[in-house]
């Protein structure tokens, strides 16, 4: 199971120990130096404004009690649910020349020309931190919930003033998880390709995708490839060590609801207009002018054709969510049974492409690919065998999705402790049949939700879909980024919307499950 | 009013709390509370769980406002129902029931994080010897999830007694800890405090915790502190059935005020401790309850009143018996373990009080 992820992985990296000289003088002069510049300049600011905006709503949220603040919990959860490339070509119809604001701005203040452009590196941090800083606010949120007004306490019993506290003592605990939360976010930034094609920002993964479509040379693209991974495999290092932070830090008291500080006069109505303000701009109004665009040309478009995409991206998503359940239940079955050094080194680089961007990995596995289908045609069958088809797309989805439908399963095997084996066995419930009456109804949950969240994460997904489709084969997710590329934004409206749909799930999947832990 | 049954004539009222009433949204948590604590002194605030003794830890140290009365700490009021002084500049240090230490500290920056004031060498210093007291001596470097139970305990401790707190609180300090582990760490706990002369106000349900630490002892029962004084007033003086009850074991045998203001029972008739006269008016003819100790009852062979075992708990050193009289009644004995009885055999008893308390 660990094959493909290796697949791909060694295509990418034989490629930075083998440099190509010829495509290397090329992009060694044209393409590197600015989309490494670029990339590592949008991490960087996306990481800061996504954990500035997380980790202070996290706070306000957890810690402090305003007006409205039961309902801000969950309902900053939801921009999660619009995608990256969604997000970014609604905030330029939002924010650009001809847009509703500078609109605004012009009729009741004569000019607009001051206002800044969003085609700009600006308007690409928004864009993405946006969308991803509810992986931050979630996770910090977590950790000031269970520290509570503690943490406060002990520094106040130590003679400091609250917000010497909150600076001292409140922050530095959490420090694990705003670390994971802002790595989390520079993984996504760093494999993320629809929101800076739309912003014409050009990065590594945009540099990859044209080296391949655009100057048709795969060598150039893996060499691309094999920088990018270096990144990942730098942020995939130290999210690792947070996460082992995280653990010895947890704390053991769980703090009383009935003790938040009660913000008192201007400092509630700052804390409330700035929640209002965060979710205005990352959810409400990208919503609305969703629906803006879409409702007036609905007749036009809901055709035949828009059902087409609609039917290519739930076949997608339907094969690939039943595939990688499947490879993730038998391998969680697999890790359980077996725990031999091997098994669990199988699992490690299993659910490690959760890291590897879509980009790579759709380069990564073509050359293998390619290689198999000229093997074959050596033999005498009709070729290209593999190469286009849907079998390279499902590898290239359970190599990136398969930690995503693991993680849910193994913690709900994990409650399968060794002990109810036995108290099955003593009751004369073994093998198939234990499996059926005891485990099955104990990770039925789990399932259920690694199913759901590869379904919807493979729907939403963008590059792999872009560059590993068969030709002619179209999703929802391919149809918005062609459009909106092109700036026909009122016609992706109405697909984008049915992703925004979608993606609505998980998060009301999060803020159920978050609910029923506070 | 509550009146304090140790002998507290001293002038120098330490910690005072005066007539404190809490609420919480309308509710009334604790009312009426007062009590002092004299310089160097440890006080226990002892009660079932959910009796409001933590809310009232937490009005002294600040982070709890009160609706009623005051509460003042060598001459300053920390808290009135009007005015609240912040948490940060009452210099109360106090150790909380899961300990709160910062997991990304190690043991010897644990204990120098109050000392932010101090210059960086002199800090460092003072914690160190904080370290050695507290038997932590090499540990300095440890992160405290390598640290077992007492000892992240200890280091708690150290680190609230670091800036050198003019009052020390301790909320439920023994209750993660192993029951064995209690009672030796809390001796060890005291001789700590009493070393750097602080005073010390604690919060427990258990009583041997209680007895093992504390100077002065407070029952809480109900919103309302039922007792304040030493453990051994607390035990052999209740003021009432409740503290009778709540701390210590026995039973109550009935009884009949007579004409000299003695008390007959079924076992005779005794003269009633003069506290009690001072707390409880009864006037003749009335009929009370005796409280009796299991310690009340001696074990003697050569005595005439004798009563049938119906229940025996062996304890080591000694068997806890029920007995009972011949109208029916029962008593507790604590007997020397090398008297082993059979059930349903007769016993030779002899009583021995010396507080004969009634209600």
């Amino acid at each position: 199971m660990a094959v493909p992820t290796l697949l791909a992985l060694s295509g990418v990296v034989a490629a930075l120990f083998n440099p190509d000289l010829s495509s290397l003088s090329h992009l060694l002069a044209h393409v590197l130096p600015d989309a490494v510049q670029n990339t590592v300049l949008l991490v960087i600011g996306v990481a800061f404004v996504s954990t500035l905006i997380g980790v202070s709503l996290a706070w306000l949220t957890a810690v402090c009690d305003f007006p409205l603040r039961g309902f801000f919990v969950w309902a900053l959860i939801l921009p999660m649910a619009i995608p990256g490339y969604v997000m970014a070509f609604t905030l330029v119809g939002i924010f650009e020349y001809t847009g509703p604001v500078q609109d605004f701005l012009r009729n009741h203040l004569g000019s607009s020309h001051w206002f800044p452009d969003i085609y700009s590196f600006g308007g690409v941090v928004m864009a993405l931190s946006f969308s991803l800083y509810p992986y931050t606010y979630m996770l910090v949120r977590n950790a000031f919930q269970t520290q509570g007004r503690r943490s406060l306490e002990v520094g106040q019993s130590l003679g400091m003033s609250v917000k010497r506290s909150f600076w001292r003592v409140s922050l530095p605990m959490a420090r694990p998880w705003i670390a994971g939360g802002m790595l989390l976010v520079m993984m996504e930034t760093l494999s993320d390709f629809g929101t800076v094609a739309i912003f014409n920002y050009d990065t590594l993964t945009s540099a990859i995708y044209k080296s391949w479509f655009g100057l048709y040379s795969l060598p150039a693209a893996l060499q691309v490839a094999s920088v990018l991974l270096v990144f990942v495999v730098l942020i995939t290092l130290m999210e690792r060590k947070s996460r082992s932070a995280q653990r010895f830090s947890q704390s053991r008291s769980v703090s009383l609801q009935a003790q938040r500080i009660k913000l008192q006069g201007v400092n509630r109505w700052v804390a409330l207009s700035f929640c209002i303000t965060v979710f205005a701009l990352a959810f409400v109004m990208p919503c609305l002018r969703l629906l803006w665009w879409a409702v007036p040309n609905i007749d036009v478009e809901l055709t035949s054709q828009f059902w087409r995409y609609v039917a290519g991206s739930m076949t997608l998503s339907l094969i690939a969510m039943t595939i990688i359940a499947a490879l993730a239940l038998f391998m969680a079955f697999a890790a359980r049974t077996h725990s031999s050094p091997l098994a669990k080194l199988t699992v490690r680089i299993s659910t490690l492409g959760y890291a590897l961007p879509g980009t790579v990995l759709a380069v990564g596995l073509f050359a293998p690919i390619a290689a198999f289908d000229r093997l074959l045609g050596h033999w005498g069958v009709p070729t290209p065998f593999l190469q286009g088809t849907m079998v390279v797309m499902m590898l290239a989805y359970s190599v990136r999705f398969m930690a995503v439908a693991f993680t849910p399963l193994e913690s709900n095997l994990l409650r399968i402790t060794p002990s109810i084996d036995a108290a099955a066995k003593s009751l004369g419930v073994s093998g198939v049949k234990m499996l059926g009456k005891v485990h099955m109804p104990m990770i039925r949950g789990g399932v259920a939700t690694a199913m759901i969240l590869v379904f919807v994460d493979v729907m939403k997904e963008l590059p792999i879909t872009l560059m590993t489709r068969p030709f002619g084969f179209n999703t929802l997710a391919v149809r918005i980024f062609e459009l909106s590329s092109e700036g026909l934004w009122e016609r992706a409206a109405l697909p984008a919307l049915a992703i925004v749909l979608v993606g609505l799930i998980p998060a009301f999947m999060l803020i159920t499950r978050s609910d029923r832990h506070a | 009013m509550l009146k304090s049954t140790s002998a507290s004539t001293a002038t120098d009222h330490y910690l005072s709390v005066d007539n404190v009433s809490i609420q919480f949204d309308q509710a009334e948590i604790l009312a009426n509370i007062s009590f002092d604590l004299q310089r160097g002194d440890i006080g226990v605030l002892l009660g079932p769980s959910g009796c409001g003794k933590t809310t009232l830890l937490r009005s002294i140290a600040g982070f709890e406002s009160i609706s009623a009365g005051a509460i003042r700490l060598g001459g300053n009021t920390l808290s009135t129902a009007k005015k609240m002084q912040p948490a940060e500049q009452r210099h109360i240090g106090m150790v909380f029931q899961d300990y709160a230490l910062f997991p990304h500290l190690n043991v010897l920056d644990n204990i120098s994080f109050g000392l932010f004031r101090l210059p960086k060498g002199q800090a460092k210093k003072r914690a160190e010897e904080l370290v050695s007291q507290i038997g932590l001596s090499g540990k300095e470097q440890v992160m405290p999830h390598e640290l077992s139970g007492g000892e992240q305990q200890r280091v708690a401790l150290a680190r609230a007694l670091a800036p050198e707190p003019q009052l020390l609180l301790l909320d439920e300090p023994f209750s993660n800890l192993d029951v064995d582990l209690r009672e030796s760490l809390s001796r060890e706990v005291r001789e700590i405090i009493k070393q750097s002369n602080t005073t010390a106000l604690m919060v427990t349900h258990d009583q041997h915790e209680a007895f093992a630490i504390a100077d002065l002892i407070g029952v809480i029962h109900a919103r309302k502190l039922e007792q304040w004084g030493s453990a051994y007033s607390i035990y052999h003086q209740p003021n009432n059935a409740f503290v009778a009850d709540f701390v210590g074991r026995g039973v109550f045998l009935d009884g009949d005020i007579l004409a000299d203001g003695k008390v007959a029972t079924t076992l005779g008739s005794f003269e009633r401790d003069p506290e009690n006269v001072r707390q409880h008016q009864v006037s003749p003819g009335d009929k009370v309850k005796v409280l009796l100790r299991p310690d009340d009852i001696i074990h003697d062979d050569n005595s005439s009143l004798t009563a049938r075992v119906t229940t025996r708990y062996f304890r080591g050193a000694e068997f806890l018996y029920t007995l009972q009289l011949a109208n029916g009644e029962e008593l507790l004995a604590l007997v020397p373990s090398h008297h082993d009885h059979a059930i349903n055999e007769l016993i030779g008893i002899r009583l021995e009080i010396d507080h004969v308390v009634v209600f």
